[in-house]
């Protein structure tokens, strides 16, 4: 789904209590936002062919946007199950990168872990690092995960139920639902020049690709940017410093 | 479209294979993935696979060519909203309603 903007760290509270209930503000705040956008995802799945089991099954099991609206995108415009795993997959890889991070700020025991997981995203992630002190980061964690997770597949079941009345979905635009949410999970991400040239030489492969390869493998090819972008701008940093000491010797002399 | 069974098995393998890279976040002591060039790879994946996604599912279509249609103004009224930091859910519905509405005047 996506990284909000990080809410801003409450002020010191004055009573545990006021502490408490903003962090239950921000987490809400942000779990009945997102959560809301599971019926745009209820009626893309639907409109992509997918079974109202199938969409449902998505938004309960996988529970990560991005690799929802991809895995529907991959497999509605006829790519290959296996390829639109690994696209959706590849999407959820950065999980595992919040967990790393989540798992000791949240140090939750053994047997909570496997319960805990299916709520590491982006926003959970998002809430639960923004707040100080154990207490307030698994209060954050718990609430966002909990409002968004029953938000998300509630509306996900309104979405898919509401799309046969709604009728053809690109007459309400709502084929553009896909690429908006990527984009707004995107555009936090990119702040550096290695990270917008990756995603700059991500588009440009990915469209290069779209009318030669089967469809799903496009976004694939798409992954080497990258390892490409960190490959130029570390050479080219290095060839900075390079001339930079250059210059540097040359004034010496 | 897909076959039901093609569909269920790409879900399969998603939903078993996001959860289990949740679990493993969680679970493996930190310093294992804490390698810079990891870390760094780790972060841009996301960035290309995002940047490719909104780019293919915005100028192609069903027969794999290249178009600029009514969702290439949506997504550009998302871009708008974004800038002005709009929320979450206000940037998809720019995106959802400027593409309807585009498609309603053409």
């Amino acid at each position: 789904m996506t990284a909000p903007p990080i809410p801003a760290p409450s002020p010191a509270p004055e009573a545990p209590e006021a502490g408490r209930r903003a962090v239950v503000r921000d987490a809400l705040g942000v779990g009945v936002a997102v959560g809301l956008s599971g019926f745009a995802f209820g009626v893309t799945s639907a409109g992509a062919g997918f079974s109202l089991v199938q969409t449902c099954a998505m938004s309960l099991l996988v529970f990560t946007g991005a690799s929802q609206f991809a895995l529907v995108g991959a497999l509605g415009s006829g790519g290959n199950p296996f390829a639109a795993a690994a696209g959706a997959l590849f999407l959820g890889t950065r999980n595992a990168f919040y967990g790393l991070r989540l798992s000791p700020l949240l140090a939750f025991p053994r047997a909570v872990r496997p319960l805990a997981a299916q709520w590491v995203i982006d926003e959970t992630s998002a809430v639960a690092l923004s707040q100080r002190g154990r207490d307030d980061a698994r209060l954050g964690f718990t609430v966002t995960g909990a409002s968004l997770y029953l938000l998300w597949n509630v509306t996900t079941l309104a979405g898919a139920l509401g799309a046969s009345a709604l009728g053809d979905p690109a007459a309400w635009g709502l084929d553009a639902a896909g690429p908006a949410v990527f984009l707004a999970l995107l555009a936090p991400m990119v702040k550096d020049r290695t990270e917008r040239t990756a995603a700059a030489s991500a588009v440009l492969l990915a469209l290069a690709f779209l009318p030669l390869l089967p469809a799903g493998v496009p976004v694939l090819v798409s992954a080497l940017a990258a390892p490409l972008a960190l490959a130029a701008c570390r050479r080219n940093r290095r060839r900075g410093q390079a001339a930079e000491e250059g210059a540097t010797r040359d004034h010496r002399r | 479209m897909t076959t039901g069974a093609d569909a269920w098995i790409a879900l399969a393998i998603t939903a078993l294979g996001c959860y289990g890279v949740k679990l493993l976040g969680l679970s493996i002591p930190a310093g294992l993935l804490e390698r810079p060039l990891v870390r760094r790879l780790a972060a841009l994946v996301p960035i290309a696979l995002l940047a490719a996604l909104t780019a293919l599912q915005t100028f192609g279509t069903t027969t794999r060519h290249l178009a600029v249609d009514a969702r290439s103004a949506g997504l550009a009224a998302a871009a708008v909203a974004l800038l002005l930091r709009a929320p979450f859910l206000v940037v998809v519905a720019a995106g959802v309603l400027v593409t309807a509405a585009v498609r309603a005047v053409a």
